[in-house]
C-alpha cells in the first residue's frame, strides 16, 4: 500500500490526539508501572509480606551470587530455552518447509493444511492442562507410557520420568518440545507465503539438492521470522512458571527448579518477599537484555544485507 | 495483512507434482509423508489416549490397562472430576474473564493506536516503546505488588482485578501491533473523511474501526486464548473455587493429588475440550493471525 506523502502542516493540527491515551495512561500505570516500581524496591528489603520492613541493600542480591539453588536454577532454565526455542526452530524450519514445498506439491495443499493444524495443536491449549496430560502420561509404575513399554516387551525401560532426578529436566524438556513446536511451523509457513518461487526454482535447476537449497535460499528469505520466532520462544522460556508447577513444582529436589518458579517459591512459600522480588527483578532484566540483543542482532543483519 | 477468509495455503493454486522421475523419487516422497504422518500422530497421541481413558470405568482401566480401548462408555470419572472441582462454574469464569478482556484489550488498543498510529502524537516513539516494554516484562515481577495492591484495596480474589490487569497486559501487545497496521491506514480516506467535518470520535468509529475490523477480530481472538491460557497470576490473585479459572482448577486439583490415575484423564479431558472448540472456531482467524505478528 502505497503512502501518499501528508502535505505540510495543515490549519488543523494533530491536537486532541493525545486524550485518546489516558485511559491506558492510567491503567499502565497502575497495573504494571507502580507494581514493577515496588518489586524493585521489595528487592532491597528483607520482608516476611507482614509485619515491618528491614531495608538491607543489595543483600539480596549478594546472598542470588552465592546461592547454588538460584544458579542451578539459572542453568535449569537454559535448558529449557534450549527445549522452547532452538529445538522448536530448528525442527520447525525443516518441517515448515518440508511440508510448503514438498508434501504441499507432491500431496496436494489439504494434505500440508491437516498436518500443519496437527502439529499446532498443543500450542492453542493451556499450558497447565497440557502438563495434566503429560504428567498422567509419565506417571509411574502403570502409567500410559510405561504399559506401552511393557506391552512391547521392553518393560524395563520402564521408569519414574518425572519423578527420578536424573531425568526429569530432560523429560520436561521433551515435553515442551512438543508442546512448542507448532508455533515455528505456523509462523515459517505463512513466511514462506511471501517468499519467491522462482528463486527456488531455479536453484532446483541447477540441480542443488534439497537440503542445499534449504539451508541457502529458502532460510535466507525467511530470516524474520525466525527472528520473531527464537525471540518469543526465548521469552516464553523464560516464563515456563506453568509446566514446571503443574509437572514437577521445581522438583525432584531442585533439578527442575527455574528463576521463575524460584520466585513464586519464595514469595509465596517460603515467605521470603524481598528474595523473591529480587529474583523476579533479576529475570526482568534478563528478558530485556535478551530482547535488546536480539534486535540490535537483527538491525545489523539487516544493515548488511541493504 | 491478507483479508482473504481463505487458509493461506488453501487458496494457492496446487501446483502439479513434477513428473515423476522414476520410482526411487516416488518411494523416497511417500518416505516422507509417512514420516510426517508419524510426526501427526506423535502430536495427537496424548489426546487420543486421554479421550480413550477419560471415558472408561475404573474397572475397566484396572482390568486392561491405559492402552486398550474402552469397553463401553462411562461418564463416571468425567462426573466426579466435574463436581469435585464444579467445573461449570469454573467454566463460565474463564468464558467471562477471558471475554471481557478480549473486548476490553482490543477496545483500548484502539484508543491508543488511534493516537498513536493515525494521530502521530509527539514522542510516539517512546511511548511505543514503553508498550513494548511492558509486553516483554515477566509476571513474575509484578506479582507479588499485584497480589499486595489487590489484598489492599479489596480486590482480592475477584474477577474484576484479573480482567483489569489482562487488559493492560494483552493490550500492550494489541496496542504495539495495532500502531504499525494503522500507520499505513489509507491517508486519503482520512482526508476526505475530515473534508467531511468529521470529529476525531467519528473518524475513530465510522472510519479506522470498520476499515480495520479484520485485524480487531484477529486481535479479540488472540487476547481471548491466551487470557484464557494464563496460569501465573490468576492462580496467585483467584483463590477460591467461586473465582478460579480452567488451568488454574486443574493444575491445582492435580498439585493436591486428589485425583487418581483414571480421574487425571476425566480433568485432562475437560481442560482439552474447550480449547479444541476454540480451535476449530477460530482455525481460520489465527492462521491468518499469525502471520500479521509475524512480520514487522
Amino acid at each position: 500500500m502505497a503512502l501518499p506523502l501528508v502535505p505540510g502542516r495543515r490549519r488543523n493540527p494533530d491536537r486532541g490526539y493525545p486524550f485518546f491515551l489516558i485511559p491506558a495512561a492510567v491503567l499502565f500505570t497502575a497495573v504494571i508501572a507502580v507494581p514493577f516500581v515496588m518489586n524493585v524496591g521489595l528487592s532491597f528489603t528483607k520482608w516476611q509480606g507482614v509485619g515491618p520492613l528491614h531495608w538491607i541493600g543489595l543483600g539480596n542480591y549478594q546472598r542470588l551470587w552465592h546461592d547454588r539453588t538460584f544458579w542451578a536454577a539459572f542453568e535449569h532454565n537454559v535448558a529449557i530455552v534450549i527445549a522452547m526455542a532452538l529445538i522448536p526452530t530448528a525442527l520447525g524450519l525443516v518441517v515448515a518447509t518440508a511440508l510448503f514445498d514438498y508434501i504441499g506439491k507432491r500431496f496436494g495443499p489439504r494434505t500440508a493444511s491437516v498436518l500443519r493444524a496437527c502439529v499446532y495443536l498443543p500450542q492453542v491449549m493451556p499450558l497447565a492442562v497440557m502438563g495434566v496430560v503429560w504428567g498422567w502420561i509419565l506417571a509411574p509404575g502403570d502409567g500410559v507410557l510405561n504399559s506401552a513399554l511393557r506391552d512391547i516387551g521392553l518393560g524395563s525401560l520402564g521408569h519414574d520420568w518425572l519423578g527420578d532426578p536424573h531425568t526429569a529436566l530432560y523429560t520436561v524438556m521433551a515435553i515442551l518440545v512438543w508442546i512448542q513446536l507448532g508455533f515455528p511451523v505456523v509462523v515459517f509457513m505463512a513466511g514462506l507465503q511471501r517468499t519467491d518461487p522462482a528463486l527456488n526454482e531455479a536453484a532446483e535447476l541447477d540441480g542443488a539438492g534439497w537440503w542445499r537449497r534449504f539451508w541457502h535460499v529458502v532460510v535466507p528469505q525467511i530470516r524474520p521470522e525466525i527472528y520473531v520466532v527464537l525471540l518469543m520462544c526465548t521469552i516464553a522460556a523464560l516464563k515456563a512458571f506453568a509446566p514446571i508447577y503443574v509437572l514437577t513444582r521445581g522438583g525432584p529436589g531442585i533439578s527442575t527448579d527455574i528463576p521463575s518458579y524460584y520466585s513464586y517459591q519464595n514469595f509465596f512459600e517460603k515467605t521470603q518477599v524481598g528474595y523473591g522480588a529480587a529474583i523476579a527483578t533479576v529475570l526482568t532484566l534478563l528478558t530485556l537484555t535478551v530482547t535488546t540483543a536480539f534486535i540490535i542482532v537483527q538491525n545489523r543483519h539487516q544493515d548488511q544485507e541493504r | 495483512m491478507a483479508t482473504s477468509t481463505a487458509d493461506p495455503i488453501d487458496d494457492r493454486p496446487a501446483p502439479r507434482p513434477p513428473a515423476p522421475t522414476g520410482a526411487r523419487r516416488r518411494r523416497g516422497g511417500h518416505a516422507v509423508l509417512a514420516g510426517f504422518i508419524l510426526l501427526a500422530v506423535f502430536m495427537i497421541a496424548p489426546f487420543a489416549i486421554v479421550v480413550m481413558n477419560a471415558v472408561k470405568s475404573k474397572s475397566d482401566y484396572a482390568a486392561h490397562g491405559p492402552l486398550a480401548l474402552p469397553h463401553g462408555i462411562d461418564f463416571g470419572n468425567v462426573k466426579t472430576f466435574w463436581n469435585l472441582v464444579d467445573f461449570g462454574h469454573v467454566l463460565m469464569n474463564s468464558v467471562l474473564i477471558s471475554g471481557c478482556v478480549a473486548l476490553c484489550a482490543v477496545l483500548l488498543s484502539v484508543l491508543n493506536a488511534f493516537a498513536l498510529g493515525i494521530g502521530r502524537v509527539r514522542g510516539r516513539t517512546w511511548i511505543l516503546l514503553a508498550f513494548l516494554i511492558a509486553n516483554l516484562l515477566p509476571q513474575e515481577g509484578l506479582v507479588y505488588p499485584l497480589y499486595w495492591l489487590a489484598k489492599q484495596t479489596n480486590m482480592y480474589d475477584s474477577k474484576l482485578t484479573v480482567i483489569i490487569v489482562f487488559t493492560v497486559i494483552q493490550s500492550a501487545f494489541g496496542t504495539y501491533l495495532l500502531s504499525s497496521v494503522l500507520s499505513a491506514f489509507p491517508r486519503e480516506i482520512l482526508e476526505a473523511a475530515r473534508m467531511d467535518g468529521a470529529g476525531k470520535w467519528r473518524l475513530l468509529w465510522q472510519v479506522v474501526v470498520p476499515v480495520s475490523r479484520p485485524t480487531l477480530v484477529v486481535l479479540m481472538t488472540f487476547f481471548f486464548i491466551w487470557t484464557w491460557n494464563e496460569f501465573l497470576l490468576p492462580l496467585i490473585l483467584l483463590v477460591s473455587n467461586e473465582n478460579q479459572t480452567v488451568p488454574v482448577a486443574l493444575g491445582v486439583a492435580q498439585g493436591e493429588h486428589i485425583v487418581d490415575v483414571t480421574m487425571q484423564a476425566a480433568s485432562g479431558l475437560l481442560g482439552i475440550v474447550p480449547a479444541v472448540v476454540f480451535f476449530l472456531i477460530f482455525q481460520r482467524t489465527l492462521t491468518r493471525g499469525v502471520t500479521v505478528g509475524a512480520v514487522k
